[in-house]
């Protein structure tokens, strides 16, 4: 099952669910805003326990995303469930080693990666 | 025969998030004429957003009444930018590292470090309400070297 909702999809497969980045640039403070409202609910009422953020379509961010994926993190960890990210391409996987925030998230090269490392941890 | 396009321009544009998305296209635009190199423009591109940021959000504290000013010069060596803010500045110095100890948890905090790591040099005025950046066109290899 899949759903589109501002500037992401959603997809729940068997072992995942899957958050999707679906624009190219998130800059601007109302665009984290929205994401922010939009990926709490589906993390707070997925029955899921494994997230997945994807971002394969993401070209550019500012560090204030950054700020976003922690936010994120610590509401996944307050439900005992975890959180890989994936599809990061290499210049914005290069703002993740400079902050040294690849330290901390759980980052895969692509969605299959990340399935499979949550297939092989159950 | 020497080009008219004028290299450098200076902008006044209002303390909203979204205001200096038309300079910045002209900005990363006149990089590409210039065949400055795809990472150089990411840089400034980085560079420039944190930048702004900071200046609407710490500087001018989303005061619609006050403005930022971007002046820019984009040479085939070199782009040389400057934002400047009508807040009452800070010191550059006083920010912590948020890549140390539990700073990396902070949500906030990591706009400058990032300015400081894509840029080839950064400078603020001595009120601290305007940053300097500068970054080099790789494509030309002229960045100077550090001295021994």
């Amino acid at each position: 099952m899949a759903s589109l909702k501002p500037g992401i999809s959603v997809q729940y497969t068997e072992t995942a669910t899957i958050i999707t980045f679906a624009k190219e640039k998130i800059l601007e403070e109302r665009d984290i805003q929205s994401l922010q409202e939009t990926i709490m609910p589906v993390v707070e009422q997925s029955e899921q326990v494994h997230f997945i953020l994807d971002f394969h379509n993401v070209q550019f961010l500012s560090s204030a995303v950054l700020g976003l994926l922690l936010r994120i993190s610590k509401k996944v960890y307050e439900k005992n469930s975890t959180l890989r990210m994936c599809g990061i391409n290499p210049k914005i996987y290069e703002i993740f080693k400079i902050t040294r925030l690849n330290r901390i998230f759980d980052i895969y090269d692509d969605l299959d990666a990340a399935l499979a490392a949550g297939e092989s941890a159950a | 025969m020497l080009s008219k396009e004028p290299v450098g321009c200076s902008v006044v544009v209002e303390s909203k998030s979204s205001a200096a998305e038309k300079v910045i296209g002209q900005i990363l635009s006149k990089m590409k004429a210039q065949k400055f190199a795809d990472d150089d423009i990411f840089a400034l591109h980085l560079g420039l957003e944190e930048a702004f940021i900071n200046a609407v959000k710490h500087g001018n504290k989303f005061d619609p009444a006050k403005k930022i000013t971007i002046t820019y010069t984009i040479r085939p060596e070199k782009a040389e930018i400057c934002l400047a803010d009508e807040g009452d500045g800070f010191a550059p110095g006083n920010i912590p590292d948020p890549t140390l100890g539990d700073n990396i948890y902070k949500i906030g905090g990591r706009g400058l470090f990032l300015i400081r790591s894509y840029m080839d040099e950064i400078n603020f005025n001595e009120k601290g309400n305007c940053i300097c950046m500068v970054k080099y066109n790789s494509n030309k290899n002229l960045k100077p070297k550090p001295e021994n």
